[in-house]
């Protein structure tokens, strides 16, 4: 874990992976756009509405990955007061919280077509929603103390009360008669969705996950370069002082 | 047990001496409550339909209204500080804050809702219900309200923050709070909402304290 | 030719639908990426500009 925690090798491991990971979620979301619009089949139901899946479904379920992820590292920064665990927690909020948008808008688009109307309050699109103010809540809880330290332990304890969202987005389809249709991939027995749909899924899936862990490790290297730009600030300033001050330094 | 109820007391003659926070959150309650027939039209029948609607949200925003002050003053004179150093646990010192918050708020709250249900001509079959739902439910409100109190201490514009905070978490409560009412108006059974409500309070009982008592914890580092 | 790209494009009378999705997605997967990585290279200025003056 420690090996992990040490700044400098976060920054240069990060410099070695990122244009890896970025190069590859361009190249798999590309193949998965072409995938999902010009040779998945449409469904025999929903016709070509269908193409709505391959860019809502993967965005629904980063929305729940990283609020786990947000929830893990900050139970890593309140247990073992890993610096970079903060860091990692603050980084990824807004890029979950972007996921959630992008989830809502897709699915209401799809559900305008398919149940004729943009929003229902049933139990999945409810928690979703849930799921994207409580992102909103520790974005705001994080910034809203003047000491840095303060709001990240706070917003760590929050993300860790909203996990029990996380289960009644997974199993409110099951629980509840809502609209939205059950998992199709992610079951018991197999997925139910047809090996032609599932391989376009599979993959933009794939290219959303990595955009989000390059994205991820594009801010968290953002933060450890303020963090190093307060810190240079601040000895400047200390130096500053110091020499506006010679007699009482000397005297001291 | 007896250090519990001297807590319990000691935030209840605060609330009292402080002019009457029970007395500001029904004010709040039935004012705006008066608010709708202006707001929605006088229709008997419109407002029937939507008083468990209008009852429920009105009683988990006035629950909202004192929460800020929950630690607040404890907080600023310091005297949370001493109250960390106890030997009660600080779990257990912020379920008696809740639970005088509760007897101050919520409790007042479910005595005058069927009152103000009279003003919004809610079925007759539909006033049990509300009581009970809103009994099972407020304690809650002011326990998931406990952690929301204790992580905005001390934050800038604290009260917007923390109704950002809790009000999401507010939703479960709200949902089965009025479907228990609207059930029992339309014949059904009310008993799974109210198991679920309970259910919900059972859950929140001793998570809420455990993850308030942190906050406060974090705050006072 | 241009039949057959107008019946795609129609995406089978769902085009209303379908087109904003693909929109939407492409404008927030690359506003995120846009935000990111140009914070990333304003710190960087930032910190240069910060590090030749501290060397001074």
């Amino acid at each position: 874990m420690h090996r992990f925690a040490n700044p400098a090798r976060f920054m240069r491991l990060s410099a070695a992976i990122l244009p890896w990971t970025a190069a590859l979620s361009v190249v798999l979301l590309g193949l998965g756009i072409y995938l999902a619009l010009f040779v998945a089949p449409p469904d025999y139901q929903q016709g070509e509405a269908v193409r709505i899946m391959y860019v809502h479904v993967p965005a629904a379920w980063l929305a729940s990955f990283v609020y786990a992820l947000v929830a893990l590292t900050s139970a890593i920064a309140l247990i073992w007061r890993h610096p970079l665990a903060d860091i990692a927690a603050q980084s990824a909020a807004p890029l979950g919280a972007g996921f959630t948008l992008l989830c809502l808008v897709t699915g209401s688009l799809w559900g305008a077509r398919m149940w004729g109307t943009w929003w229902v309050w049933d139990a999945r699109l409810t928690s979703v929603l849930v799921l994207f103010f409580l992102y909103l809540g520790y974005i705001a809880l994080v910034n809203a103390f003047d000491e840095p330290g303060r709001g990240a332990r706070a917003g760590a304890i929050l993300a860790l009360v909203g996990v029990v969202n996380l289960p009644i987005i997974k199993f409110s389809v099951d629980w509840w008669n809502t609209l939205h249709q059950p998992a199709s991939v992610f079951r018991l027995g197999g997925p139910t969705i047809a090996a032609a749909m599932l391989w376009p899924l599979l993959i933009m899936a794939l290219g959303y996950t990595l955009l989000f862990a390059t994205l991820l490790m594009v801010r968290m290297r953002t933060a450890l370069l303020a963090a190093k730009l307060r810190a240079l600030r601040l000895a400047e300033v200390e130096r500053e002082a110091a020499s506006l001050m010679p007699q009482q330094t000397a005297l001291s | 047990m007896s250090a519990f109820r001297r807590l319990v007391l000691r935030d209840l003659r605060l609330a009292f001496r402080q002019g009457g926070d029970a007395a500001m959150v029904v004010g709040f309650f039935v004012l705006t409550i008066v608010l709708f027939p202006f707001g929605v039209g006088p229709e008997p029948a419109l407002l029937a339909r939507i008083a468990a609607g209008i009852l429920w949200v009105t009683a988990l925003l006035a629950a909202l209204l004192s929460l800020e002050r929950l630690f607040q003053a404890d907080w600023e004179d310091g005297s949370l500080e001493a109250l960390a150093l106890m030997p009660l646990p600080l779990e257990a010192q912020v379920l008696a804050k809740c639970l005088a918050h509760w007897l101050v708020t919520g409790l007042p709250l479910t005595v005058v809702a069927p009152l103000l249900g009279l003003l919004l001509h809610l079925d007759a079959a539909g006033y049990p219900v509300l009581v009970l739902s809103l009994l099972l439910g407020t304690p809650s409100l002011s326990l998931i309200g406990a952690i929301g109190a204790g992580l905005s201490l001390g934050a800038r514009r604290g009260g917007v923050l923390l109704s950002l905070l809790v009000l999401p978490l507010y939703i479960p409560i709200l949902i089965f709070g009025v479907a228990a009412v609207e059930a029992s108006i339309g014949g059904f059974a009310a008993r799974p909402h109210l198991l679920l409500l309970g259910a919900f309070l059972a859950g929140a009982l001793p998570l809420a304290p455990l993850a308030a008592a942190a906050a406060l914890r974090q705050a006072l580092e | 030719m241009t039949s057959a790209v107008m019946t795609y494009l129609a995406m089978g009378g769902y085009a209303a639908y379908v087109w904003p999705a693909y929109g939407v997605t492409l404008l927030v997967l690359g506003g995120l990426t846009l935000w990111c990585v140009g914070a990333y290279r304003r710190r960087q200025r930032e910190l240069e500009r910060q590090q030749r003056e501290s060397g001074r």
